[in-house]
């Protein structure tokens, strides 16, 4: 693992209850790669979530129509064809335009640029464009299974008392 | 036993430069070459047609055409910008025509390689071309990369291998249903889903076809694998010139040159001792960076001279009965296929639909996502669960558990063989224990 700078914003920890929750997995329009989006799904459902796989080359509108559809409690986008930092940012940006999706937790990783690790990579662009962390390739999937296996990472809390039934 | 029968349109330019390859007994080496320009595509046309080995063409196709964005594949030309192939459609028949005309290559059997689930475009532009052969299928270019229904992939298909079996006398179309997304796919599938998607191509008018499989993990199981394939394809398809070919592995590719190279040989060798006609190679670049024509000749070298000089050893033969165990399961999921409807067309949809096929691992809404295969501790593939799938040899039910981190060690499997057998000069592939995280049979 590099030593890039820390890739994670932690938002303040939502008092309340964690447990299964359930992560929609997805790429990008003008990814074709699927592999990876396997690996997460299976790495998501060993801490105990519920994954739904939309799969690859994902338009931003069925991207939106699949959160409504689904009410997920995060969204996980992945991208390795080097488009992610270009096809993340116009995604976030319709995303956040509507308002019941404003607040919905989303982040973003994969080889998201063509150059790799070099010039500090596109982490800063992807948060301040709407994603709730970014997890570039160079940083290793580690980051990840941290950001999932935290008690205060936002996203998979409930933010009511009541969780979902599943 | 692939000899033709009863064929009576004339053979085509690329079918037959593969039959006299198979007459000379040689193996026909291809690049997957593709790029932009008229003057670079033509160079490497002409390096390939050039080189000492025995050589079909390949013209890669660009993402853009690949979707139908002929405008942008045309725009991408005019600013001068990277495409990642060469756009048919963008520059045209004649411009392409005159192109082979002038790389010396006007006699040169030349392949297009493409892509797309909705192809009629992309064989309308070869046609005008004067090219007779390409490559893909209803399935196995509609699953793995697009989100194209199924259904629109099949009715775009068979419309298509229409317009080139009546507008090219004695044109050659390849399925690509034995490389369903590059690695994991245990070889039954693959065979079936080549056998499967040749019996559609003929029914849809075609006379010439080729069969595909590409390497997996396990040298002997590839070899069971071809013979099975083999043995399908002149049950089905006895009444057409076919030929076989194989791919080198399309997974994660060894790092190390000399581990790359080992697995390009490998797969050279394999395909000369299982009397396959055809190989489709990779580069040692192929890990790094978009390999360059160079790269390309230096494979096909590589992989021609492997094939003249392959010896078999003990450790290449498959177990007793296991080349008949494939050929069964493969002939078991083809007949309850083609049981479901009379008509193909409506047949594959309905079997995917039930999970009588089910890629594993494949995302497509389409595939029904109840399967998984693993690797087992001799480098075999293996069903983990079969979900709907007629496999009788194997756990059914629902999709057994395969973690994260072994996911992962299957899928490095064969590079980490090949880049530790060539750090290692000690070291064979065929001595390694099998790499990654290796799960037990289960019974």
């Amino acid at each position: 693992m590099s030593a890039a700078a820390p890739a994670v914003i932690t938002p303040e920890p939502l008092p309340d209850t964690t447990g299964p929750r359930r992560v929609l997995v997805s790429s990008v329009s003008s990814d074709s790669h699927t592999w990876n989006l396997v690996f997460l799904q299976l790495l998501i459902e060993e801490y105990g979530h519920t994954v739904v796989n939309v799969g690859a080359c994902v338009p931003d509108e069925l991207l939106i129509a699949e959160c409504r559809r689904h009410r997920p409690d995060m969204v996980v986008i992945s991208s390795v064809n080097g488009h992610g930092h270009l096809d993340g940012r116009r995604l976030i940006a319709r995303l956040r335009a509507e308002p019941d999706l404003a607040d919905l937790p989303v982040v973003i990783g994969g080889k998201l640029g063509t150059r790799g690790a070099e010039g500090g990579g596109h982490t800063r662009a992807l948060v301040e464009a709407g994603f709730d962390a970014v997890f570039e390739d160079s940083v290793g999937i580690g980051e990840f299974r941290r950001y999932l296996a935290a008690p205060d990472t936002r996203a998979l809390r409930t933010a009511g008392s009541a969780a979902p039934a599943l | 036993m692939s000899a033709p029968v009863g064929r009576t349109t004339p053979t085509g330019s690329f079918a037959a430069a593969v039959a006299a390859a198979r007459s000379d007994g040689e193996l026909v080496v291809q690049p997957r070459m593709g790029f932009p320009t008229v003057a670079q595509m033509g160079a490497g046309l002409k390096a390939v047609h050039g080189t000492s080995a025995r050589t079909v063409g390949t013209i890669t196709l660009d993402s853009y055409t690949r979707v139908g964005d002929h405008a942008s594949a045309a725009r991408a030309l005019e600013r001068d910008e990277e495409l990642n192939g060469f756009p048919i459609v963008a520059h045209g028949g004649r411009t392409t025509r005159e192109m082979i005309a002038a790389a010396g290559a006007g006699d040169f059997a030349i392949q297009v390689r493409h892509g797309s689930p909705l192809p009629l475009g992309i064989v309308q532009a070869l046609i005008d071309a004067g090219l007779d052969a390409t490559e893909g299928g209803p399935v196995s270019y509609c699953l793995p990369y697009s989100r194209t229904p199924l259904v629109e992939a099949v009715d775009a298909w068979a419309r298509s291998c229409e317009v080139l079996a009546e507008q090219v006398p004695g044109a050659h179309l390849e399925s690509f249903g034995g490389c369903m997304l590059g690695q994991l796919c245990p070889p039954s599938l693959l065979v079936a889903l080549s056998v499967l998607e040749g019996v559609f191509f003929r029914r849809h008018g075609l006379r010439s076809i080729s069969l595909s499989y590409a390497q997996q993990t396990s040298f002997p199981q590839d070899v069971a694998a071809l013979a099975a394939l083999r043995r399908l394809a002149g049950e089905y398809l006895g009444d057409t010139d076919w030929h076989v070919v194989l791919y080198t592995y399309m997974g994660v590719f060894p790092r190390t040159v000399p581990g790359a190279q080992a697995l390009l040989r490998e797969s050279a060798r394999l395909a000369a001792l299982t009397g396959t006609e055809r190989l489709i190679v990779k580069t040692a670049a192929e890990a790094h960076r978009i390999p360059t024509i160079e790269d390309n000749v230096h494979a096909l070298e590589t992989a021609s001279e492997a094939a003249r000089t392959a010896t078999a050893t003990p450790a290449d033969r498959p177990d007793e009965g296991e080349a008949e165990e494939i050929h069964a399961e493969a002939r078991d999921m083809v007949e309850a296929v083609l049981e479901l409807h009379r008509d193909i067309d409506r047949a594959i949809p309905a079997a995917f639909a039930r999970g009588y096929l089910d890629v594993p691992y494949c995302l497509h809404a389409d595939n029904a996502q109840r399967t998984r295969s693993h690797i087992d501790s001799r480098g075999r593939l293996r069903w983990s669960s079969v979900g709907r799938m007629p496999v009788r040899s194997a756990p059914g039910g629902t999709a057994a558990s395969v973690g994260a981190d072994e996911l992962l060690g299957m899928l490095s499997h064969v590079q980490n063989t090949f880049d530790r057998a060539a750090l290692d000069p000690a070291a064979s592939p065929e001595a390694l224990p099998a790499a990654g995280r290796i799960r037990q049979e289960t019974k």
